[in-house]
């Protein structure tokens, strides 16, 4: 192992910047996230990035190493470090604010664009509902619902890239999960939704979602339901 | 339009299942017609004056050029961030010269 690593860090702001580089002393089972950290701390007290948790729970910490959207908290330098070099820049597909710190509003935003969230009906129920945990329906809710919002997905997406309008995978995972939840009141709404301009058909089932998320969802899976969801309406006349 | 990606989406897919039965017939007929070597004289011999073999390859060809088109334009509006009236303008332009240039070939082999 290197007493050092090489690491180039993007910095600037509003998209303008350029990378400047760091000598990090390595040291034994560190995360790219101590990396950064160690450089805040010691080297550039300037340096903006985001962090919360450092276990893998929250999901701020997301940024681009060697140009993959990663949980810098949860990746060892030794399992992406290349000829003892990092690069580190903030997430793809997102404004940036400064240095490795992107904003996660049109993230956000997208989702709620998506009808991603749950809506009950107006009645109170008189019973509790009786949801069978190996339905077909609850098991592609149990497959999607354990998404943290981290934005890895919405970044490791080429489609997002080149189609500004397109909600993107974890608008669409979380758009899955409500579909297919019998607590919903109105389906029929999130089929709508997700089949407006820039949703799921935009979709061309490249699959980085599901090969970057850091929790190993299937977000293109969740997409491909959501496109039969939405041909079978159509073909219904229901959209 | 609020919907209109999905109407080009199912358009592209249900002109997609359109076509299955007229490219395994092209393709049975191939096989089937060259199996003993046959000339451009006798495919013209069949194919001309038939309104059948008119119709056939006149619907895979308006078929094949709506189906083509939607997929060039996805390519364009991503790759080239075209959007809006200039992307639709291309893109009936674009499926007008595969009509064109798909039944005038129809046109003259029958």
């Amino acid at each position: 192992m290197a007493d050092t690593i090489k690491v180039e860090v993007f910095k600037g702001e509003g998209g303008q910047g350029a990378y400047q580089v760091f000598d990090v002393p390595r040291m034994e089972s560190q995360t790219v996230l101590d990396v950064v950290t160690h450089i805040q701390r010691n080297l550039d007290a300037s340096l903006a990035y985001r962090f919360a948790c450092r276990v893998g729970m929250c999901g701020s910490c997301a940024m681009m190493v060697n140009g993959s959207p990663r949980w810098t908290c949860r990746t060892h330098v030794g399992d992406v470090v290349e000829d003892g070099c990092l690069k580190i820049a903030p997430l793809r597909n997102l404004p940036h604010i400064r240095d490795l710190a992107a904003d996660l509003v049109p993230f956000f935003d997208k989702m709620q664009k998506a009808g991603g969230r749950f809506v009950a009906g107006k009645e109170v129920p008189q019973q509790m509902l009786n949801i069978d945990p190996q339905s077909p329906a609850r098991v592609a809710v149990d497959a999607g619902i354990e998404c943290i919002g981290c934005a890895v997905c919405y970044a490791a997406c080429d489609v997002v890239a080149w189609t500004p309008d397109y909600v993107g995978p974890a608008a669409l995972n979380r758009a899955w999960t409500l579909v297919n939840d019998e607590r919903v009141a109105d389906t029929g709404w999130h089929l709508q939704q997700v089949a407006l301009d820039g949703g799921c058909t935009s979709c061309h089932s490249q699959g980085a979602c599901s090969v970057h998320c850091p929790k190993s969802l299937n977000p293109s899976q969740s997409i491909t339901g959501l496109k039969r969801a939405v041909a079978a309406a159509f073909i219904k006349g229901e959209l | 339009m609020k919907n209109k990606d999905l109407k080009l989406y199912m358009t592209q897919r249900l002109s997609a299942i359109f076509m299955v039965p007229f490219i395994l017939l092209h393709l049975g007929v191939i096989i089937y017609a060259s199996r003993n070597g046959v000339s451009a004289t006798e495919i013209l011999g069949r194919t001309k004056g038939s309104i059948g073999w008119m119709l056939f390859y006149g619907l895979f060809v308006v078929a094949a050029s709506i189906h083509g088109t939607i997929g060039i334009r996805n390519i364009v509006s991503e790759m080239f961030a075209w959007r809006g009236l200039k992307l639709e303008i291309a893109m009936v332009l674009v499926v007008v010269l595969l009509v064109a240039v798909g039944l005038r070939a129809v046109g003259a082999v029958t």
